[in-house]
């Protein structure tokens, strides 16, 4: 599996190069998220908002007002915890085009739950007029800023930094979950990193026979792939969602609401923070703490299909996972 | 430089703001009593600086017919294509053009009664006051007749302009970014972040004018939660500041028009939210909402009204 580092960095710096109207604002975490590249080579482009995030927001609806783009880049809690009534009055009921890319979610940090968002999806997703984007590796983190810029609109955008691994070959399409496998016993609804971890899972589960089809979510609102209920309706145990989220109003939450009002009869298992909060340690610790990792997902998948595997950790940690290619170059999947 | 060295000569324009001003309080208090309650002392002490704002500071396009306010669009969103601000009562954007934004939005009344005042909306304007399915809003939105962004959530406003003057100088628009503020505002941590940006950034196209009638809803601002003093705390944020008789249209009217120095400017503007409607003393210091107690207090303002209509065709 290819790694690659500081992603969004670059990407960003050339991403922006034809796009004047695009602005970034920084709350004092300008490494931090990755905008010291655009910083050095847009200057005239970059402004420093200082620890104040409820002004930046509503000065983001004002340049937004005026047809410039900002981009506003900090940690995911302190854009909806501390600015929530300034994104939703200065920003998405004037429905403006402003970008809010948060970093760390969920368990991606050690600063512990003063740094942890683990409700963000909840919380924007009420918001009227909102878009959310969640990024799973560097092919989403490459092409979201695309899928955010082609909305007119606000949207919120979990991001991840750092190494990231490359899981796909192609963009993302909004609106479009990516299908890693296909099959009729079970669906795996996954997003963020979630997704890597499950992919480790499926290719040793796949040995004991069991098919399943195995989805990458990363436009969680709207949410209107019908391609999902799909799978969801063919499937022989039903489905089970895992996210970097708590399980009330994240995925899980997208997916029991989508399946109620279809009438799908089918079983659902949330795989995710079931109602905690979380602590500061390594991302390794806490997945195994939540059960978001691979092995924590082979456990759920064995309560779902009432099956006991004999996959070890050590099986896990030598799954290899290779970059999918989407359904439109079948012949690579 | 001293405010009263900035003291135009004499004219005949202070008087027609005075009127304008006194057209404003009327307006509001006939509302009131119309009503049954209202937003009053806010026009009390603010006459003067929207009536100067509109004759004398703001420099907007022209609005050459009264407009009628509109039924209700629904709120922005994909769907709705014939969304509308009430940004056309301020007349055509430019780039020279000055934008004016009221902050806090329990003024619109008083915003509403300017702008009957000034020829922007017509004069039945009023009669669509609170009523369901239109724009003429008991707090407004940005729907509301001379609103263009969301405010009142107090705080926001200043943000907001302060993005949009960042947005003008970037653009090269010379037009300023004119906006009212009210005392109580001044509380949340939000409006200093603000000051702090529009002063690190040197947006000297940011001239606030800010009513300080010394009341919010509990009572008087200085036992809700002291502000004071105001001018020296804005000052070492690094704003310019004024602090004028919010009464006087002529320091208005000068000071609104004074060459910048690089630093955003604030008019504070020292206010008495009873003037004009004495009888509003009776209720300090609960002045932010006037609801009658009863047929005896409605009577008190409507002999108030009567002396104000006098006054006005006797002068």
């Amino acid at each position: 599996m290819e790694i690659l580092t500081r992603v969004h960095a670059r990407n960003l710096v050339e991403w922006a190069a034809d796009k004047p109207n695009v602005i970034v604002l920084s709350a004092d975490l300008t490494s931090s998220t990755e905008i010291d590249l655009f910083r050095d080579r847009y200057p005239e482009r970059f402004f420093s908002m200082g620890i104040a995030e409820q002004n930046m927001l509503s000065f983001a609806g004002g340049l937004a007002r005026e047809g410039f783009i900002p981009l506003v880049h900090t940690f995911a809690v302190f854009i909806y915890r501390r600015a929530y009534d300034q994104i939703a009055m200065s920003v998405a009921y004037p429905n403006l085009p402003v970008k809010m890319v948060g970093f760390l979610p969920g368990i991606m940090t050690p600063g512990g739950a003063t740094h942890q968002a683990i409700e963000d999806i909840s919380v924007m997703r009420s918001l009227p007029n909102m878009t959310i984007f969640e990024c799973g590796d560097a092919s989403d983190v490459e092409s979201v800023v695309d899928a955010a810029y082609a909305v007119d609109g606000p949207v919120y955008i979990r991001m991840l930094r750092g190494e990231i691994p490359r899981l796909f070959a192609e963009p993302m399409q909004p609106g479009k979950a990516r299908v890693i496998s296909t099959g009729d016993d079970l669906v795996l609804l996954t997003s963020g990193i979630c997704t890597e971890e499950a992919m480790r899972a499926t290719s040793e589960l796949k040995k004991y026979g069991l098919s399943i089809t195995h989805m990458h979510i990363s436009t969680l609102k709207p949410f209107n792939d019908d391609s999902v209920l799909d799978a969801i309706t063919n499937s022989r145990y039903g489905v089970i969602t895992m996210e970097n989220h708590s399980i009330i109003g994240g995925l899980g939450t997208v997916i029991a609401e989508k399946m109620a009002e279809a009438g799908l009869g089918k079983k659902l298992s949330r795989i995710g923070l079931q109602d905690t909060f979380v602590h500061g340690a390594s991302k390794q610790h806490l997945q195994r703490e939540y059960g978001l990792d691979a092995m924590g997902l082979i456990r759920e998948v064995e309560r779902t299909v009432d099956t006991k595997f004999s996959i070890s950790e050590d099986q896990i940690s030598e799954a290899f996972v290779a970059a999918v290619h989407s359904q439109a170059k079948p012949e690579a999947l | 430089m001293q405010p009263d060295q900035l003291r135009d000569k004499p004219a005949c324009w202070p008087q027609e703001i005075n009127r304008a001003a006194e057209g404003i309080r009327r307006r509001v208090l006939e509302h009131t009593i119309r009503n049954g309650g209202g937003y009053l002392s806010q026009a009390c002490s603010a006459a003067e600086i929207f009536a100067t704002l509109y004759l004398r500071v703001l420099n907007l396009g022209e609005v050459t017919n009264p407009l009628e306010p509109a039924p209700f669009p629904g709120v922005p969103g994909p769907g709705n294509t014939g969304y509308f601000t009430g940004a056309a009562y301020n007349g055509p954007k430019s780039e020279h053009n000055d934008r004016f934004f009221l902050s806090p939005s329990q003024y619109s009344l008083v915003l509403y009664a300017t702008l009957i005042e000034v020829g922007r909306m017509s004069s039945n304007g009023l009669d669509h006051f609170n009523k369901d399915g239109g724009v003429v809003e008991m707090i407004g939105a940005e729907h509301s007749p001379g609103m263009e962004i969301m405010t009142g959530s107090l705080g926001q406003g200043i943000s907001q302009a302060a993005g949009i003057a960042m947005a003008r100088k970037l653009k090269g628009e010379t037009g300023k970014v004119v906006l009212f503020l009210s005392d109580g505002e001044c509380q949340p941590g939000q409006f200093w972040e603000a000051v702090q940006v529009i002063s690190h950034y040197r947006l000297d196209n940011i001239l606030a004018y800010v009513d300080i009638n010394g009341y919010q809803c509990d009572g008087r601002v200085e036992t809700v939660m002291n502000i004071e003093p105001l001018e020296k705390r804005l000052e070492s944020f690094g704003a310019r500041v004024f602090r004028i008789d919010g009464h006087d249209v002529e320091l208005l009217a000068a000071l609104g028009r004074a060459k910048t120095d690089g630093r955003p400017t604030f008019i504070l503007c020292d206010t008495d939210s009873c003037r004009g409607v004495a009888v509003l003393k009776e209720r300090i210091p609960k002045m932010h909402y006037v609801r009658f107690t009863g047929e005896a207090e409605k009577k008190k303002y409507q002999q108030a009204y009567e002396q104000l209509r006098q006054g006005c065709m006797g002068g």
